[in-house]
């Protein structure tokens, strides 16, 4: 029976069905133009329009981090494509499952310098899990199918899949493979079992262990088996900041996030543990600060589903590769079948040391000041939204803050650019988590310098409704950059003094938004609830903030998790 | 220490530019990189000679592993195996050199695979140092042109490489 032959952009639209792809963040263009008409003539597969290719990444991403799906991205050649670069970089330095596809020129014209061509596979090449192009219709469904697999299993990614023009033109059968094999591709899912003893023998003995956790455990589901196992061997948890909701902040074992601008409590907990439980991090150098200090006294476990991740950059003792929730699972069956139980008279020691690094309370702030302290902006946000809110946020100090005093107690709530630090990121991020999160609060913690990198983006939350809140720090700096120049630069501030900033308030209102421009401490509480009772507007909160706040405690650069300067 | 990584990988265009990507963007040095399809025209096999610590090394491998075309690796320098590159060299050649050049050649059992009055062109095939040594035992001035293939390995006994 012959069966009907359809074109390459029809099998495009029914492979994205065949996905279950609820929504696709996009931009069209000439590349791309019959897959935008096989898409318009259909309405399952909703699609979004972005004002740029940047946002429509990041995007994609937020709504994978918040959901545990991957985010789809259709954008077209050249330009198109060079625009999502940054977001594709982003969501690979945070293994954010992710399939872009992007528009090229017809087959015929590849190499010869066409309109709005680029190359595509080798521009992204560096920054994806894996990419392909498509040469022949005939392969358009098994490559869409191949590039979801390989962006949702093993250590996920983004997978870009670049199509000719010609081919979303030509005819075939479609038939969409129920599942994919690949000889080259077949990621480990459970640890080996003598390594899960051997951690948990460290488990029993241990006399100062901690559990640093990171986003792995959140990207692998493995909060639950995550905080059951914390709870039943009474271990203290230090979270990434990738890693934040992984484990509850308001769970009095949670020693706070590690790192450069982590508490004091949970880098000098690092720094004089006897055994490291890391799981599902990676030991970046934000983390470790410098590297030969990091530590020093540790047996260290290493659970990751990324064999590269182990040994990177620390020499690991006991590596267990594979799924974290599944090499946490069979961890806590391990220990319940041995009965296996902690050290309870050295724990005691442990969390006593630990409760005397707390009682310096390294993130006080000044609450007297006659100038609104960014730190208590986040903390009344916080405290406004009992902690449930999605929370976005771009790069730079408000980031610090947010990931300081919003105090995260669910995995997929903490949605910000980890790895990349990619300023922008916020808005557009906050749109694809309201989309997957329709009636939840989403706030985008940003600053007047982040915001203004995808501030056209104000456009598309008016064409959808997007009522997301936006909270700018506003400072007048690049506030980051100045702390830097103020402690290591003899305070030269050398481009990062941001002049002639717009109005927010008309910006925002120009798009259709609220806005709202707040100066004084004592209006902080009163301007956020009447935020929060806007539920169906997107509210551009202004807020002037201290212009010379710092991020502390702070572990300068080369140095060692003891060494934080302390405000 | 010096180490020969033999690859199997997914014959498809673009599988090389990965490999040579992964290495200049993670700062790995490759001293060499041959690669050509196997008796299987879907897989190629590429041999690469690189130099790095322990630790190095084992990024390498598993980056190398990582990579979605790469369908199997083996450190051929973690057991016995041979090693062997293919040189060809253009050489002056006239009046007396060219007694002196063909025994030279024969010593280090090469041959001459091309004559013209003015030059030989000679190929030898070995182990890279025994390539080096021919060269070095070349009056320099002589050299006209060096070809070397990079190296390829293959592991001795009954360990091999092929899925």
């Amino acid at each position: 029976m012959a069966s009907v032959e359809v074109t390459g952009a029809e099998i495009f639209v029914r492979s994205l069905e065949a996905e279950g792809v609820e929504f696709i963040f996009g931009y069209p263009g000439g590349a791309v133009l019959h897959i935008y008409d096989a898409l318009h003539t259909q309405d399952k597969v909703k699609h979004i329009l972005v004002r740029h290719e940047q946002a429509a990444t990041h995007a994609a991403d937020g709504y994978a981090r918040s959901c545990d799906k991957p985010g789809v991205v259709l954008v077209t050649s050249g330009p198109g494509a060079t625009n999502a670069v940054t977001g594709i970089a982003t969501a690979y330095m945070d293994s954010i499952p992710m399939v872009v596809f992007t528009g090229q020129v017809p087959t015929h014209l590849i190499g010869n310098d066409a309109f709005q061509e680029a190359d595509n596979i080798g521009i992204t090449r560096p920054c994806v899990k894996h990419n392909f192009l498509v040469k022949d219709v005939r392969d358009l469904a098994e490559t869409i199918k191949k590039a979801f697999y390989v962006a949702t299993t093993g250590r996920p990614g983004p997978v870009v899949v670049d199509i000719p023009k010609d081919i979303t033109a030509d005819k075939t059968a479609f038939s969409y493979p129920d599942k994919v094999e690949m000889r080259s591709y077949n990621p480990v899912h459970v640890g080996h079992s003598g390594q899960i003893k051997r951690a948990v023998k460290l488990m029993r003995k241990a006399r100062r262990p901690i559990f640093y956790t990171g986003g792995g455990v959140i990207l692998g589901d493995a909060s639950e088996s995550l905080t059951e196992l914390a709870r039943i061997m009474n271990f203290p948890v230090t979270n990434t900041l990738m890693g934040l909701g992984a484990y509850p902040a308001t769970d009095p074992q949670f020693v706070g996030m590690l790192g450069m601008h982590g508490t004091y409590e949970a880098n000098m907990a690092m720094h004089h543990c006897d055994v490291l439980f890391a799981i599902g991090a990676r030991f970046d150098d934000r983390v470790t600060g410098q590297i030969e200090k990091f530590c020093p006294n540790a047996t260290i476990v290493h659970v990751d589903i990324d064999p590269a991740s182990i040994s990177k950059n620390v020499q690991v003792d006991v590596p267990i590769v594979g799924c974290v929730a599944n090499v946490l699972k069979a961890m806590l069956k391990e220990v319940k079948k041995t009965d296996a139980k902690s050290d309870a008279v050295a724990l005691q020691d442990w969390w006593q040391q630990i409760d005397d690094w707390r009682s310096k309370d390294c993130l006080k702030f000044d609450r007297d000041s006659d100038k609104i302290k960014p730190q208590f902006v986040v903390e009344t946000l916080y405290k406004l939204t009992n902690g449930d809110a999605f929370v976005t946020s771009d790069v730079g100090q408000h980031q610090m803050w947010a990931a300081q005093f919003y105090k995260f107690d669910k995995p997929r709530r903490w949605i910000n650019s980890g790895g990349l630090g990619t300023m922008g990121f916020g808005l557009p991020a906050a749109m694809g988590v309201q989309f997957a999160h329709p009636d939840a609060t989403v706030a985008c913690i940003t600053g007047e310098g982040s915001i203004q990198m995808c501030i056209q983006e104000l456009s598309t939350c008016t064409q959808y409704r997007l009522p997301v809140k936006i909270i700018n720090l506003n400072n007048g700096y690049l506030g980051m950059v100045r702390q830097w120049q103020e402690f290591f630069y003899q305070k030269r501030y050398a481009m990062s003094y941001m002049e002639s900033l717009p109005d927010f308030v008309k910006l925002a209102e120009s798009y259709g938004h609220v806005g709202m421009q707040i100066t004084r401490p004592g209006d902080v509480e009163g301007a956020l609830l009447e935020m929060l009772k806007l539920k169906d507007r997107l509210v551009f909160m202004d807020f002037l903030t201290d212009r010379e706040e710092n991020v502390y405690p702070m572990i300068p650069a080369g140095g060692g998790q003891n060494e934080m300067i302390l405000i | 220490m010096r180490h020969i990584i033999s690859i199997l990988m997914e014959n498809e265009a673009g599988a090389l530019s990965r490999v040579a990507g992964l290495f200049s963007a993670r700062g790995y040095n490759i001293e060499s990189l041959t690669v050509a399809p196997t008796e299987d025209p879907s897989l190629s096999r590429m041999t690469l000679v690189t130099r790095g610590t322990d630790d190095i090394i084992e990024q390498i491998t598993k980056q190398l592993n990582k990579l979605i075309d790469v369908v199997k690796l083996i450190d051929m320098t973690d057991g016995p195996h041979i090693e062997r590159e293919m040189m060809l060299v253009k050489v002056h050649a006239s009046g007396d050199r060219r007694t002196e050049l063909k025994r030279l050649s024969d010593i280090f059992r090469g041959r001459v695979i091309d004559v013209t009055d003015e030059s030989y062109t000679i190929e030898l095939t070995g182990a890279g140092e025994k390539l080096d040594a021919f060269l070095q035992a070349l009056d320099q001035g002589v050299i006209i042109e060096v070809v070397r293939s990079g190296v390829s390995g293959i592991a001795r006994g009954d360990r091999s490489l092929k899925i």
